[in-house]
């Protein structure tokens, strides 16, 4: 691979199609800022372009509901502003992005899915936690230390191996195992060296043994509407990990466990992880803007489908 | 299919087909992002950031 060019070519790399003779390159330019000039039903605001979100457009189409893909990075809004749309559908990748149109589109009388308070807690582990616990949902065991000192002689009363989280992740990145105290004493040196508040704040939760395997469950409005098992030889079980995804029949799901969890954050539409344990199936997380390619043909279930339909009926309830 | 000089590498794609925030890869293996349809403009791909996720 070819170095990289100067900083001044870095900032943007711009190739007009039709506009120059293939082969061409042209200067950098930034993007315009798009003001929001939306009014359809239903706009779905995206920032990267997953293989979710196309499903989800060919879902719209598929029905016939009429939608507009929104694209957020250049997106600005003045709050109270319209015409905006009824039903807003945020997929936003960056959490605080998605976070912040919500509020906006929110504040201007969209129905927003998911709400923002529900990303909120969706998108804080201590928050998800909370609320589960609040809302009499099994869980695993959870502790909150804000001092490293204290971290250690909580993770001693919880027992080893115990798992620390990051507040806010994804994809299973920064969650850790720490076998024995001296493994936690590394991890919370390496976190407070990462600087900024948020990793001053330990989360810590018991290790649950699982049967080489969880459960995703996805829940749209008031029902779970597949489910499937995540396997994995490794402790760390999503699917952008490489753990193996086949079906969860409903019959076996915890179906009511994953409807109190999502009653817990707000509702919406959700995806729920559980585990299988000796104190039965305990949930561990709940997301916001779930990822599900790899589910589709696996349980059989239009879940783009579903979700499209669902938008469509918040779209129909504001008429 | 047209084929796009880039400072990172060649892209060979249909433009019309192409979507905002769509991810495409060179031949020299940059990710960048389409950013602006019209005209076509590409960014390089921004690093996964902490609050990325589901």
């Amino acid at each position: 691979m070819s170095p990289l060019p100067s900083a001044a070519a870095d900032a943007m790399v711009a190739a007009a199609a039709g506009a120059i003779a293939p082969g061409t390159t042209v200067a950098p330019e930034r993007s315009p800022v798009a003001r929001q000039v939306v009014a359809s039903a239903v706009a779905v605001v995206y920032d990267r372009l997953r293989e979710e979100e196309r499903l989800l457009f060919d879902a719209f189409e598929r029905l016939g509901v009429p939608f507009t893909p929104v694209y957020a990075p250049t997106l600005a809004l003045e709050l109270g502003a319209g015409p905006l749309p009824g039903v807003v559908l945020e997929r936003c990748v960056s959490q605080w992005r998605g976070l912040s149109l919500a509020h906006a589109y929110e504040a201007a009388g969209s129905t927003v899915i998911n709400r923002p308070d529900v990303i909120r807690t969706c998108g804080d582990k201590l928050a998800t936690s909370a609320a589960l616990v609040r809302h009499g949902v099994p869980t695993p065991r959870t502790s909150l230390a804000v001092d490293a000192e204290a971290a250690l002689v909580e993770a001693d009363r919880l027992g080893y191996p115990v798992v620390m989280k990051p507040l806010v992740g994804s994809w299973g990145r920064l969650v850790a195992r720490a076998e024995s105290r001296a493994a936690l004493e590394a991890l919370i040196e390496y976190k407070e060296v990462l600087g900024g508040p948020e990793h001053k704040v330990h989360y810590l939760q018991e290790y649950v043994e699982k049967p080489g395997r969880d459960i995703r469950a996805f829940v749209v409005g008031d029902e779970v509407i597949c489910a499937i098992y995540r396997s994995s030889e490794h402790w760390i079980t999503n699917t952008v990990r490489g753990g193996k995804a086949s079906d969860c029949p409903q019959t076996d799901g915890p179906v009511e466990r994953c409807l109190g969890a999502a009653r817990a954050v707000g509702g919406g539409i959700l995806a729920i992880d559980l585990v299988e344990s000796s104190r039965g199936v305990l949930v561990v997380e709940v997301n916001h803007t779930m990822e599900f390619r790899n589910s589709i043909t696996t349980t059989g279930v239009d879940i783009p489908g579903r979700i499209a339909a669902y938008a469509a009926r918040q779209s129909e309830l504001r008429a | 299919m047209p084929m796009l000089d880039t400072p990172y590498g060649r892209l060979d794609l249909d433009p019309a087909a192409l979507m905002l925030g769509e991810l495409v890869v060179t031949d020299e293996g940059a990710e960048l992002e389409v950013v602006a349809l019209d005209p076509l403009r590409f960014e390089l791909a921004p690093e996964e950031a902490e609050d990325w996720g589901e």
